[in-house]
């Protein structure tokens, strides 16, 4: 039986109220957090609009496990240009350079304020004292590759209540429970320059703030801002929609659907790669299980021992094919290798960057394996088994409770039990051809050095940017945007105007849901699954222009008919309805974004059969794709276009180098 | 905008096929501390002080653990997975 109740919060419906600040950050996930941070140590006054609890949002709300790319810690091995080098190929170019950079030479320093804040990075109990992947005199513990240490192992479940602290001590305005739902934004006259490229750069626009609302209340808010960063993550539920489990439906929160994506694009921003997407990974909503809930050797859980149904060992080889004897050689490159990569991106290393790896599946069932396959902890030194169980998972997001609580309780030991495996990879999932999700680096806002979008006073971090990884690049870049942010809100005097209409349009679309009967409308899962099976069927594994050109006239039709008939009862369903209005935006750039690639290409993922040609020269570019006036507007960038890493980077940054000298 | 102050707002359960939440009565003192720090924000505060809060949304649970990790009360809240993505383990084999 279900029961009606009355609404626990106020009814703010109508309501308005202005909030000013130097600097706006929008997510209060870890970029937003360190963002805003950042900003308030340079003086600024600083707000954070979160639409959840900014305690326990975003990805890493509960935490994560392993930090990558501080290349900059005392026991690394490793250079930051070596390693931010590393990735540009890796990814063949379709990499985000900058942000890795920064990622690479600043994430250690975040790391240093996590401690500071109360986080903790260290193994300070001696807990794995004597373990091969600690370091004795730092206390630091190290994963994947025990020779170059720099990818830390840590206990992020401690993070994000440091961060909400240190954000409170700084003063930070954090306004939980408020939605982002536009960008204030107006023309200041001019174009920017076409970057390298001979098209007609973007016109000049200049940021004022944003607009929201509280998702208790229904109040609508305008806040200017001298200068804004964007920090809302990345896009969801564009292909994949299941109405029963919602929340299980991907492998990022709910709450993080693209807004930000959508509310640039609106306005004007630019974006790039936004037509790659990788068959799906994730999504517990059916296809696969809980995110490192079942037996897996990687992420989380590598180096983890694998048997077979039969209980006989999957062998370990190095990039060579070379047989590993022991459970210590997984962890240290091969001969003649300096380093290896692995991480959230790194799914099929090029033979440079490959570390040790179990047998593929194919060579597998040649050799007679059978399934199902497990991970078998019970086999491994002691420290690496408590080292995967009881650390990484637990302090993995998602991990702690779902996880290692639950397994425990229903009685799983990993001295006596094996984990099952389910498919044939690390995920777990079988999902089909055109079942996409946005994953493994894929696109997002275009930046410059500093990561500014087109648009003056509004920059963007974490995963809002293209190609975007992990969690030390989100706290990297989250810091690195707000310093910027700042800095342009320093050289400013004034609040910059806004247009008042601007407001008033926005405040009727956000509240008209509103006004829909119950009877007469349509509820916001009915969009999305209208959204998700027509970009399956419409932007699949396989695109051509007449069905991109069809699926965009389905979801104009959408936006049109549909989207007014759309009906909420209460501020929480319609936070719901202008997240799937968001997801339709989202899904017309991705068709956007595919028309303008007039080839396929396997860095992202792409396949058109009416250009089945793979990477010509002339495409190995970025397709940066806007809209001005209604009209689709695109520009070619080179794929390099960020030139030399550590030059750049020390051009733009003397004063962070001075402060960071001045510490160590 | 006067036309909006009239519309009060509802709220109905949506049910779903799973139960995400399971509160125990007896332990749990009704402090909401599950619902203020749920980022999917699927739960309501009782309309009885006191009581746990209502899942109104448990099709929209994320499964994060947040709101067990927040609880003061061991116990009060526990988080459980759908049926179909219990995992399934063995005794480890010779
Ligand atoms: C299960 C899981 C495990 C992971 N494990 C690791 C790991 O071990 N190591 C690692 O390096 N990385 C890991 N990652 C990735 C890493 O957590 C993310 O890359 C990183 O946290 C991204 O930070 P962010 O600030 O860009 O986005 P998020 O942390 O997702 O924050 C975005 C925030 O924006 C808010 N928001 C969205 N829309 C709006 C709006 N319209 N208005 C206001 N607020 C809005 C959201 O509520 C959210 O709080 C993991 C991710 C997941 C999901
Ligand atoms: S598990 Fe996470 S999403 Fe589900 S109710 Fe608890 S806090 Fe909310
Ligand atoms: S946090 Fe715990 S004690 Fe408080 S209302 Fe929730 S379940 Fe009850």
């Amino acid at each position: 039986m279900t029961h009606t109740y009355e609404w626990p919060y106020a009814n703010e419906a109508g309501m308005e109220e202005t909030i000013t600040s130097d600097v706006l950050v929008l997510g209060g996930g870890l970029s937003g957090c360190f963002a805003a941070i950042a900003a308030a140590r340079r003086g600024q006054s600083v707000v954070l609009v979160e639409k959840g609890a900014t305690e326990r949002s975003g990805s890493a709300g509960t935490g994560f496990d392993h930090w990558e790319s501080a290349c900059t810690n005392p026991c690394s091995g490793v250079t930051p240009e070596e390693i931010a080098n590393a990735y540009v190929r890796e990814q063949d170019w379709y990499s985000n350079g900058i942000a890795h950079y920064i990622e690479c030479r600043e994430g250690y320093d975040r790391l240093l304020d996590l401690e500071s804040f109360g986080g903790k990075i260290r193994d300070t109990e001696g807990e794995f004292a004597g373990a091969e992947f600690r370091d004795e005199e730092t206390k630091l513990m190290f994963a994947y590759d025990y020779k170059n240490k720099f990818t830390l192992r840590v206990w992020g479940s401690t993070f994000k209540p440091a961060l909400v602290k240190e954000m409170k001590r700084l003063g930070v305005r954090i306004m939980d429970r408020t939605e982002a739902t536009a960008l204030l934004v107006s023309p200041c006259g001019g174009r920017e320059e076409g970057a390298g490229t001979q098209e007609e750069g973007p016109a000049r626009l200049r940021g004022a703030g944003a607009m929201g609302m509280d998702v208790h209340t229904g109040k609508f808010y305008i806040f200017r801002s001298k200068a804004t960063v964007l920090c809302m993550s990345r896009p969801a539920r564009v292909w994949l929609f299941n109405p029963d489990t919602v929340g299980l439906c991907e492998f990022r929160p709910m709450q993080s659907i693209g807004s930000g994506h959508a509310m640039g694009w609106r306005a004007g921003m630019e974006f790039t790669m936004m037509e790659k997407s990788v068959r799906a990974e994730f999504s517990a909503a059916g296809r696969s299980f809980p995110p490192y809930g079942a037996g897996n050797n990687h992420n989380t859980w590598y180096a983890a021992t694998m048997v077979d149904a039969r209980g006989v060992e999957i062998p370990y080889v190095d990039r060579d094919g070379r047989e590993l004897s022991s459970v210590s050689e997984r962890y240290y490159p091969a001969r003649g290798q300096k380093f290896f990569l692995k991480g959230g991106v790194i799914d099929n290393p090029k033979y440079e960057y490959r570390g040790p790896e179990t047998l593929d599946f194919e060579t597998l069932m040649e050799r007679g394996y059978q399934l199902p396959f497990y991970a078998d902890l019970s086999r491994m030194p002691e420290m690496e088994r408590k080292v995967i169980w009881g650390m990484m998972v637990g302090e993995e997001a998602k991990t702690k409770i779902p996880i290692y609580q639950n397994y425990t309780e229903r009685g799983f030991d990993p001295k006596k039990h094996m984990l099952q495996s389910y498919g044939t990879g690390w995920q777990s999932a079988n999902f089909l051809e055109q079942e996409r999700q946005f994953f493994g680096a894929p696109g997002g806002v275009m930046h410059d050095w500093d990561l500014k979008t087109n648009i003056d006073g509004i920059y963007a971090a974490g995963d809002q940017l293209y190609a975007s990884d992990c969690a030390g690049f989100a706290c990297a870049t989250g810091y690195y945007a707000g310093r910027k942010a700042a800095g342009c809100a320093a050289s400013q005097a004034e609040l910059p105007p806004y247009q008042g209409e601007d407001a008033v349009a926005e405040k009727k679309r956000l509240l008209a849901p509103l006004f829909v009967k119950e009877e007469e409308g349509i509820s916001w899962k009915e969009l999305n699954m209208a959204i998700s099976k027509a970009m399956q069927n419409y932007c699949g594994g396989v695109r051509c222009e007449a069905l991109l050109l069809e699926g965009l006239d389905l979801l104009r039709q959408f936006e049109t008919e549909w989207a007014p008939k759309l009906t909420a009862s209460n501020p929480h369903d319609l936070m719901r309805i202008h997240e799937v209005l968001d997801i339709l935006t989202v899904s017309q750039i991705v068709l956007h974004a595919s028309l303008a690639r007039k080839s396929s290409s396997e860095p992202l993922f792409f396949k058109r059969s009416d250009y089945p040609q793979m990477d010509p020269e002339q495409d190995r570019m970025h397709i940066v794709i806007r809209q001005e006036n209604g009209q689709v507007k695109e520009r070619r960038i080179p794929l390099d276009f960020f030139g030399s890493l550590q030059e750049e980077y020390e051009k733009r940054n003397q004063d962070y180098m001075k402060e960071v000298g001045m510490r160590g | 905008m006067d036309k909006t102050e009239r519309i009060a707002y509802q709220v109905t359960e949506v049910p779903c096929s799973t139960r995400p939440l399971l509160y125990d009565d007896g332990l749990c003192i009704g402090c909401n501390r599950c619902a203020s720090v749920c980022q999917c924000d699927i739960l309501l505060p009782s309309p009885e002080k006191g009581k746990h809060p209502v899942v109104m949304y448990p099709g929209e649970c994320y499964y994060c653990g947040a709101c067990v990790m927040v609880c003061p009360k061991p116990g009060a809240i526990r988080l459980v997975h759908p049926l179909m993505n219990q995992a399934k383990f063995v005794p480890v084999k010779g």
